[in-house]
């Protein structure tokens, strides 16, 4: 059952030459509920945006996000804030998101009383059954963020966002600040309790391994747009588009030497002048002369490779 | 007889105080040889990089013990005088950061040929024409056109080529990179690695990689040391040691990364988190976090044992 549609969502911030920068440019991808999207690309592909966009941190330019059939993109200040209670967000820097004068009690009380949720006494036994929930101890409840670590302040930033045991969680680079042997805990504490509350997850992060890891399917975004979006094991064994490729190819593994490797050249474009084809074609090792020219849409594509569902925007790829 | 290796550090102690940051360090390092040094946040895998580079912060910092060679000559009992000729020229290194490392207000061009005019005679307009020739090497395709940029008028990835062609402009033997693409993207990321193995191919420069990315380190570098709280738990070659890891927490770090598990499932997690330096347990760091932890591990510090593939370890696995 379709719990999000996000259609044409777009995003520009002023520049200052004048000319807008496209964050975000006419995003649209389906969410289910209890459903894991991975969301990933490089910096400045617009996936953060998109992250806050969809919860209205940040107003978008135009599109729609039907939650439930509420588009939270145009509704009231008051009626998104009722909204608010099954839309939450854990933010990558645990040191920056936790208020530090705060006690991890307030911390995790505070959307209850935000909300009007239970008494005093009802609002303490709850944050107990919080701190159990994500492998704090119960005396943590009094301390502040800063007596804890990086994993664990990481803990009690997810403890407050199911708090008001929200439908649809976004989980921005949320396990990115973490050392390696931190961050496989973390990813098993998102992991269960999204599946235990089966939470809708759009899980944010530049790092392929990590999304693949968690995701049912992956959206993989290159300057504001989704380039390629599917099932997680066919996008990574046979992706289509040439950009999946080489940041499939280009992470480090531990079983594969760098021979085997994709090395684009070239940079990014400037997003305030992307180029009027396709915005890969400036690095893609296959280019052709209609990528230049005309841009290619998301749409499903006859991939020899794929037995499933693929829809990506490359031209090397006839439409179905 | 052996010749010297190319960078030699013994026994490294470096203390904050009475704290010991890092404790009997040994490296090795040859020409054309790239090492890996591992490890987590707080491992002590910078503080050993800015101690070969005499950049320590002296005081509070110091090096208790140990010595650290370059060719056979002491570091440690150069003059600062010294020092200054040594780094840049003999030894280079690039840090993570590649913005905070370049100076905003002078252009690409001046700030690659100030190393060189520092280090040798020679003209500015060899300087220059040199600075040119090295923002070719690191590949940038109009390198006269990127001698008159700013800083911020790069990539991350320009810069970070921009550093290594300011490390590299005196032709040293040794370059530090000490986590040189932590904060680039990975097809950059990817751009950079390439470029330092071509160089260690080509001019076989010696590379010490310190990185938190056990992938990186199996992809590019032949010899590998794993640090822990301080200490190297483990080294030896690339091959050998990510195909059979014998220090109970390489295995389990090696275990606990997403793309070593089939997707979906519980990754298996190392409990628990590393000790601050001033509350190291008295035997093995890993001990209190170790599923193969005996009775004496808790007491007894392990020596660093073996031959070419060398662990520290009371209970090794097989």
């Amino acid at each position: 059952m379709t719990l999000l549609r996000v259609d044409k969502l777009s995003k520009h911030y002023p520049s200052e030459s004048g000319e807008p920068v496209q964050a975000l440019d006419e995003v649209s991808f389906t969410l289910a509920r209890g459903e894991v999207l991975g969301v990933v690309g490089e910096s400045g592909c617009g996936k953060s945006t998109l992250g806050r966009a969809l919860l209205r941190l940040i107003e978008p330019n135009g599109g729609h996000v039907l939650f439930d059939g509420v588009d939270i993109a145009t509704v009231s200040s008051r009626a998104l804030k009722r909204l608010r209670r099954d839309l939450q967000i854990v933010f990558q820097d645990p040191f920056g998101s936790l208020n530090p004068r705060h006690t991890v009690a307030q911390l995790i009380g505070e959307p209850l009383i935000v909300h009007r949720i239970g008494t005093p006494s009802e609002r303490r036994t709850r944050i107990q059954e919080l701190l159990e929930m994500v492998g704090l101890p119960a005396d943590a409840a009094d301390k502040r963020a800063h007596a804890f670590s990086g994993g664990q302040r990481q803990r009690i930033a997810i403890a407050r966002a199911l708090a008001l045991q929200p439908r649809l969680l976004v989980a921005d680079e949320a396990v990115s600040a973490l050392d390696v042997s931190i961050q496989s805990q973390i990813i098993n504490l998102l992991a269960e309790l999204q599946a235990r509350f089966s939470i809708a997850l759009l899980f944010i992060s530049h790092d392929l391994s990590v999304v693949r890891h968690v995701s049912d399917r992956i959206a993989v975004m290159y300057l504001g747009r989704i380039v390629e979006i599917g099932p997680t094991e066919s996008l990574m064994t046979a992706a289509c588009h040439p950009y999946t490729q080489a940041l499939i190819s280009a992470v480090p593994r531990l079983d594969q030497l760098a021979a085997q490797r994709i090395v684009l050249d070239g940079e990014l474009p400037d997003p305030a002048h992307p180029p009027p084809g396709c915005a890969f074609a400036s690095r893609c090792p296959h280019v052709m002369d209609i990528c230049r020219t005309v841009r290619p849409d998301l749409l499903a594509r006859r991939a020899a490779a794929r037995t499933t569902d693929a829809h990506s925007a490359c031209h090397l790829h006839p439409p179905l | 007889m052996q010749a010297d290796p190319l960078l030699h550090v013994d026994g490294l102690d470096v203390r904050l105080g009475d704290v010991p940051l890092i404790r009997n360090v040994t490296l090795c390092l040859d020409e054309g040889q790239m090492l890996g040094l591992v490890g987590e946040s707080g491992c002590g895998k910078s503080v050993t990089a800015l101690a070969v580079m005499r950049l320590l912060a002296e005081p509070p910092m110091r090096v208790a013990a140990g010595s650290i060679r370059h060719a056979g000559r002491d570091l440690l009992s150069l003059r600062e005088s010294e020092l200054c000729a040594v780094r840049g020229r003999d030894i280079g290194m690039i840090f993570q950061e590649p913005m905070t490392s370049l100076n905003p207000a002078f252009r690409i061009g001046q700030q690659i040929a100030e190393t060189l005019l520092l280090h040798e005679r020679v003209s500015r307009s060899v300087a220059r024409q040199r600075a040119a020739e090295l923002l070719e090497t690191v590949g940038f395709p109009a390198p006269d056109a990127a001698l008159r940029r700013y800083p911020h008028q790069l990539s991350g990835g320009q810069r970070q080529r921009v550093m290594i062609a300011i490390a590299l402009v005196c032709r040293p033997k040794v370059l530090i990179a000490d986590e040189p693409t932590t904060a680039l993207d990975v097809t950059v990321q990817a751009q950079i690695l390439e470029l330092l193995a071509s160089l260690r191919r080509e001019h076989r420069l010696a590379v010490l990689l310190i990185t938190h990315d056990l992938g990186v380190v199996r992809s590019y570098c032949d010899r590998v040391a794993v640090m822990y709280s301080g200490e190297v738990v483990e080294q030896g070659r690339t091959d050998e040691v990510f195909a059979a890891p014998r220090h109970r927490y390489t295995r389990a770090l090696m275990r606990t990364i997403p793309a070593a598990n089939p997707p979906g499932g519980r990754l298996p997690a190392i409990a628990g988190s590393v000790p601050p330096p001033q509350q190291r347990p008295p035997g093995c760091a890993f001990a209190p976090r170790c599923d193969a932890a005996l009775p004496r591990c808790a007491v007894e510090p392990a020596a660093l044992v073996g031959q070419s593939h060398r662990v520290r370890c009371w209970n090794p696995a097989p």
